[in-house]
């Protein structure tokens, strides 16, 4: 049994304008120590079934349907005083902006002692203790002295790294993160992947990384899920989805990074914009983006299948892609094709 | 170097090798000035307040009417209280007179070197008054403010965070009272269950908890869409731990300011309410009955009987107002810079 699996999830929020359904149908499952990559763009739904996994959806946003279970129980079903020791305690979150993530008014270091006091029957003294051991865990120099100081006297770096101090005071079994690196720069954003990726190996945590940066996840991650509009579009291994993409989208995603010395004077792009989610297209929700869109995409909804054409469901196969590329439903080929320059070295 | 700068390519930069011996650079300097520690929002706002000189003046001027009715008079402990009962724990005696000692034989004296303020139409001192009356006065500001403050703080945050219809219930009883003047609905509630010292106290927090509740539910409403309250949820924390660790200290400044400027409105319309009659007993010496009693006794030429009383009130609210237009400036940092910017 894997630690988590995610089912069929419907997460819709109802607004003024109408129902958003902000994620529809995702499954996926997670096991002990795998860093799982949740990919796709802004709006994609990342952060709502993050958000789920805790319970920690807000109105006017509802969990319609779906199961997720950790460690074979069902989220859905606990009551409040369970949800609440699973949280932190066994799935712990990391948020995107480390500096509105800390609470002004409190010390970095009270803030970790008082996640350990949640959840452990631990003392002021050794709530202390534990919060400046994770302080270093984290690698904050002098994590001492820094346990008195107020975020604000943190840089943005050690921000983030205090705000995964907090995540993983608990020894969570699940880390959650939701854009971990995206307000940081490039050197601090390798040391904390560097920092997340020892925790997984020294822990056996799980990870489940939330990103929009394919770079990251090529650095971290052991297997994929792309999303769009609120759905899975692509499963992978973290090498199928570089070497071998099989979803037009996860393809176009990948011809927009940018390379540095390719010569190209415009930035490949997928030409315009996540649909609005309060109404889909029909059929393939990006068949109007797709460049290799037929009539048939605008009626038929595809299913997730494995490259060969069989249905996949996101819990036992993790590899499909939903396109109707695959099933024969449409009359041409997907035309990309993926190649390896050799690096060059001089 | 055009034809420099047209080589494009990779720059390698080359340093010579460090050595043994020139590693160490020789310097024997050392820094000598340090950033200051770690220091709370409370810190660097008390850190403000202390460099705003009128609401020091403000402030002192408090603590020494403060002391003054302290020891205005001996105070022993109420019989009620087991063990300590009937003991004198403060024996001072400033006022030279207990405030109701009467004597005819000095009615209405002007000022004098032996009754300071003058005595009124019972040959009270009213020195003694005044400086005993404080006690009233004060403490009705202090204690109905701090009450409505934990009343309203309270029921504010809850109405703020939970929203729908436990909002929408407090937030329309909160308007209903909003819709009577202030003072007239003291003056209602006092005319309801009588006079006396408690019963004043309540009929103000009554009238006073509202605005604390609306003020801090409109202040939550902004600090709970902060993460590091999703962060505080997500790592297992309770409802009433978020919001009172969390949330309220976000957004009690405004709450503190408001509650030290209501202190002074407090006192004044307690002092409203006596002189209406309608505060504590007539006979007492709180400040706003003195003036009431000596109304009459202005257009005789007795001035001392009303000027001291008023000047007391006059004081403390004033006093009150400079030290809560500091505490605004020092939770506000942009004042700061603004009284920078001035001239």
């Amino acid at each position: 049994m894997s630690l988590l699996e995610v089912e069929d999830l419907e997460v819709n929020f109802y607004t003024e304008d109408g129902t958003v359904t902000a994620v529809n149908g995702v499954s996926y499952t997670i096991d002990r120590g795998e860093k799982f990559g949740v990919v796709g763009e802004s709006g994609a739904g990342k952060s709502v079934t993050a958000l789920s996994l805790l319970r920690l959806i807000d109105n006017p946003g509802r969990i319609e349907s779906g199961e997720i279970r950790f460690k074979g129980r069902n989220i859905l079903e606990m009551n409040e005083d369970e949800i609440r020791s699973i949280r932190g305690n066994e799935i712990a979150m990391v948020f995107q902006d480390a500096q509105t993530a800390l609470n002004p008014v409190y010390t970095v270091g009270e803030q970790i002692a008082e996640a350990v006091r949640l959840h452990f029957d631990y003392s002021k003294e050794r709530a202390r203790e534990r919060a400046i051991e994770m302080l270093d865990r984290v690698g904050i120099p002098d994590p001492a002295e820094r346990y008195t100081d107020y975020p604000h006297q943190f840089s943005g770096g050690m921000q983030q790294r205090a705000v995964i101090a907090m995540a993983l005071s608990c020894d969570p079994e699940l880390l959650v993160c939701d854009e971990p690196t995206t307000a940081l720069d490039v050197t601090i954003e390798a040391q904390i992947l560097e920092l997340l990726k020892d925790l997984a190996r020294d822990f056996d945590t799980a990870i489940q990384l939330i990103t929009h940066d394919l770079g990251v996840v090529a650095e971290l991650c052991d297997s994929v899920m792309v999303m769009y509009a609120g759905e899975p579009v692509e499963y992978a291994t973290v090498d199928e989805l570089f070497f071998d993409p099989k979803h037009p989208y996860t393809v176009g995603l990948m011809s927009s990074i940018p390379r540095i010395g390719s010569g190209e004077e415009m930035l490949q792009t997928i030409p315009g914009g996540m649909p609005d989610l309060i109404q889909l297209p029909p059929g393939c929700s990006f068949h109007p983006r797709c460049r290799y869109a037929e009539k048939v995409c605008s009626q038929i909804d595809p299913r997730m299948v494995d490259p060969d054409g069989k249905p996949v469901d996101g819990l036992e196969d993790r590899r499909g892609a939903s396109c109707l590329a695959y099933t024969d439903e449409m009359d041409g080929d997907l035309g990309y094709e993926v190649s390896v320059e050799e690096e060059d070295n001089e | 170097m055009a034809t420099e700068r047209e080589r494009r390519g990779r720059i390698k930069v080359t340093e010579p090798p460090l050595d043994a011996e020139s590693s160490a650079v020789e310097s024997d300097w050392t820094p000598d000035a340090q950033t200051s520690g770690g220091k709370s929002r409370l810190d660097h706002a008390w850190s403000r307040f202390k460099r705003n000189r009128s609401s020091l003046i403000g402030g002192g001027l408090i603590v020494f009417m403060t002391v003054l009715t302290v020891f205005a008079r001996p105070i022993t402990v109420p019989e009620f209280v087991p063990f300590l009962s009937q003991m004198t724990i403060q024996p001072f005696s400033i006022a030279p007179y207990p405030p109701d000692a009467m004597d005819y034989g000095v009615t209405t004296e002007p000022p004098s070197m032996a009754y300071l303020f003058g005595t009124d139409w019972a040959g009270r001192d009213l020195f003694s008054r005044v400086i005993y009356g404080g006690r009233w006065s004060l403490s009705i500001g202090f204690i109905a403010v701090g009450l409505a403050v934990l009343m309203g703080v309270p029921v504010g945050a809850i109405a703020g965070y939970y929203g729908g219809w436990i909002d929408e219930v407090i937030m329309r009883i909160v308007d209903i009272l909003y819709a009577f003047p202030f003072l007239v609905l003291a003056l209602a509630v006092v005319a309801i269950i009588g006079r006396g010292f408690w019963n004043l106290i309540f009929a103000l927090v009554i009238v006073g908890w509202i605005s604390y509740a609306r003020l801090i539910r409109g202040e939550i409403l902004s600090v709970k869409e902060n993460e590091y309250v999703l962060a505080a949820k997500a790592i297992g924390a309770s409802d009433r731990r978020i919001i009172f660790r969390h949330i309220v200290p976000n957004a009690m400044a405004p709450v503190i300011v408001q509650a030290t400027l209501g202190i002074g409105t407090i006192v004044l319309a307690a002092a409203a309410l006596g002189f209406l009659g309608l505060g504590l007993d007539p006979g007492s010496a709180e400040w706003g009955s003195m003036l009431s009693r000596g109304r009459d006794t202005l257009v005789q030429g007795q001035w001392w009987i009303t000027l001291f009383p008023g000047m007391a009130i006059f004081m403390f609210v004033m006093a009150i107002n400079l030290v809560g237009d500091g505490v605004r400036d020092a939770f506000d940092p942009q004042s700061e810079e603004h009284m920078r910017g001035g001239q």
